[in-house]
């Protein structure tokens, strides 16, 4: 098995950088979501793991050797392409057993392994197929065969489930997960669908600009985001940011001249009717412009005098009023310095509400 | 429905078939009419002789060899054409000026007229003056005959048809390579695939419909060979590069005997006619299309 560690990676595009000074250590048998905005680096990142690009600066380790200047198949990795890259002109079984005649495996321990994998996939009425044949999840099982033949350490997804109609997806979701217990491989996944990140990643790198912006489990990125771009990377809707000076403006909300935004999840906030602020709760006066009924959660977007934000609600009666207000607790309140990272020590802490419901204030 | 709209489709189609009937079909008729036929273009009466023309022109040694010229021009060129710009196309697919300007220049061939093609090339095989024979010798080679002994004649032809038309298949061939999609590659590169089973396994098998197509409009057009030769050996010498487009010219319009050519013209009519059935029954199903 195989841990990954990219050491100071530089990749540039004749003048342009794209990635700078990348240091991420992918553990062995997680499975480590990539994930980020159109052209952040994610997928080059991935690819340079493949060996597909060459990084213009620094070292990739696979287990215990750099594979620097490996060539791709023998770096011990198998790769699922977002367009699948299956061959055209071969059967199914040709494009699984492509790799393994290329290793000279023999014949008897080939078929084997085939049979094996196909099982597993659910391929095995398929094998003498060409791909223009299948449907799109089909063909995405046949990738995926031919990734699991050659048993790598390393199993690298670009993107691969982009393709899938969203009922599909959700299934291929699920399946990806049992098949990554099952195997106990090193599993990176390339997406730009937070969703696919939070539900498949026990890690998820979030990417911008060809910077790693937080690397951590699912939970702690949502509820202990390191910044503002994570902050509105993930969720949906994306966490609600005020600017300070619109808050002290139009809240009266007292807060240190370093911090630049405020934040908090449109989960937080509460719609209320009372006209008065609640003790230890910001009071936010809104007007309701949208309501979108997904069912268990509705979501609403409420217009107020800081700007447009979003209340998310569960299990609760559709709010028809137009003119309500909104509470939210000020232990719920993210605070993010001017360069969008997070000044934690200056947060509100229960221990201070506590303070503020006696009647004090804090700076 | 109305009339015009019943007909509409009809008037619309009208002019091409007219013109397809009128050029194309109508000719084809009628020079298997004439090749039942004696005529010699002036005189009004038109002698019947059955199969007579078809019965001559196989006793001919002279007709035997013209196809056999033919066959052996047509494979030489069509392949050496093929194998050299397949690999030219290969080289030449890549980012580059210096690409770019080699790529112009292969196929600045192909949009000069046949006829100062023919002419420039006399001038480079003349034995006594030409400009190969001057490099030849420059290298320490013997001379050549070229055009003037029957041995290398052919290949002199043959020499010219490769070299005028490289420049095109390299292109429709790097055309073909372009829209292969670079993952496969890539994928290929995952599997661990060696650069010659990449080759055969993944560019060769893709390419496959660009390759069909240029064989077999290069077969045809091999097959219809006359400009250069009309040109530069007029079936000579001695008969070696006399092929059955200009043999079926010479006895029409030279010798006027229009019902002869008239019986090779269907020759080579079902000649390419067999060639490209056999051709599309052998190969097609071998060609993947995407």
């Amino acid at each position: 098995m195989a841990q990954i560690m990219l050491k100071n990676i530089e990749k540039r595009f004749k003048q342009e950088k794209v990635i700078e000074g990348l240091d991420l250590t992918i553990e062995d048998g997680s499975f480590t979501v990539l994930v980020g905005p159109s052209g952040c680096g994610k997928s080059t990142t991935l690819r340079m793991i493949a060996g597909l690009e060459q990084q213009s600066d620094g070292q990739i380790w696979i287990g215990d050797r750099c594979v620097n200047g490996i060539e791709p198949g023998k770096r011990n990795v198998a790769m699922v392409f977002q367009n699948y890259a299956l061959y055209p002109m071969m059967t199914v079984k040709e494009n699984i057993e492509f790799g393994l005649v290329n290793r000279k495996m023999p014949k008897a321990e080939r078929e084997k392994v085939i049979r094996e994998i196909t099982e597993i996939v659910g391929l095995a009425d398929y094998l003498h197929k060409k791909p223009q044949a299948l449907s799109g999840g089909q063909r995405q099982r046949v990738a995926l065969a031919r990734a699991m033949v050659k048993s790598p350490a390393v199993f690298l997804m670009d993107e691969p489930l982009s393709n899938l109609d969203a009922k599909l997806r959700s299934q291929m979701r699920t399946e990806l997960i049992q098949l990554h217990k099952r195997l106990g491989a090193t599993f990176v996944f390339v997406t730009h669908d937070q969703v696919e990140a939070m539900s498949m990643g026990d890690r998820i790198v979030i990417m911008d600009k060809g910077r790693i912006q937080q690397a951590d489990s699912p939970m702690q990125i949502y509820d202990d985001p390191d910044n503002l771009f994570t902050a509105q990377f993930i969720g949906t809707p994306p966490m609600n940011i005020v600017t300070r000076s619109k808050a002290v403006e139009a809240w009266d909300y007292q807060v240190d001249e370093s911090v630049h935004h405020i934040g908090f999840r449109p989960e937080k906030a509460v719609m209320t009717m009372d006209k008065k602020a609640a003790v230890g709760k910001l009071h936010i006066p809104a007007r309701i412009v949208t309501r979108e009924t997904l069912g268990a959660e509705i979501i609403y977007q409420l217009e107020s005098t800081v700007g447009t934000f979003y209340v998310k609600s569960f299990l609760k009666p559709l709010e028809t009023a137009v003119e309500v207000n909104v509470s939210v607790s000020y232990t719920d309140l993210f605070y993010f310095g001017q360069d969008g990272q997070r000044v934690r020590a200056l947060e509100p802490t229960e221990v201070q509400e506590r303070l503020v419901i006696a009647g004090g204030g804090y700076a | 429905m109305t009339l015009w709209s019943r007909l509409r489709p009809y008037v619309m189609v009208a002019p091409s078939i007219a013109i397809f009937s009128i050029f194309f079909i109508y000719p084809i008729f009628y020079m298997i009419y004439l090749s039942f036929f004696n005529w010699d273009f002036i005189n009004p009466v038109k002698e019947f002789v059955g199969l007579d023309n078809f019965t001559e022109l196989f006793r001919n040694n002279e007709f035997l060899q013209v196809l056999s010229n033919t066959l052996n021009y047509t494979l030489l060129t069509v392949s050496l054409s093929i194998v050299i710009s397949l690999f030219l196309a290969i080289w030449l697919n890549r980012e580059g000026t210096w690409y770019g300007i080699v790529q112009g220049a292969l196929f600045s061939p192909h949009i000069i007229s046949l006829v100062s093609v023919s002419l420039v090339w006399m001038w480079l095989m003349d034995p006594q003056f030409g400009l190969l024979n001057w490099l030849l010798q420059l290298v320490g080679l013997p001379k050549l005959e070229w055009l003037s002994s029957p041995d290398s004649s052919l290949l002199s032809l043959v020499l010219v048809a490769v070299w005028k038309g490289v420049g095109y298949n390299a292109l429709i061939f790097i055309a073909g390579l372009q829209s292969i999609p670079k993952d496969m590659y890539e994928a290929s590169a995952l599997d661990e695939a060696n650069r010659l089973r990449t080759f055969y396994k993944i560019t060769l098998p893709m390419l496959s419909p660009t390759l069909f197509f240029l064989i077999i409009i290069n077969l045809i057009s091999s097959f219809q060979v006359f400009e250069t030769i009309a040109i530069m050996t007029k079936g000579g010498p001695v008969n070696s590069t006399n092929t059955l487009v200009f043999y079926i010219y010479e006895y029409g319009f030279r010798y006027f005997k229009i019902g002869y050519a008239s019986a090779a013209g269907v020759v080579l009519l079902v000649v390419v006619g067999l060639l490209t059935l056999v051709y599309f029954k052998l190969l097609s199903r071998k060609v993947h299309y995407q």
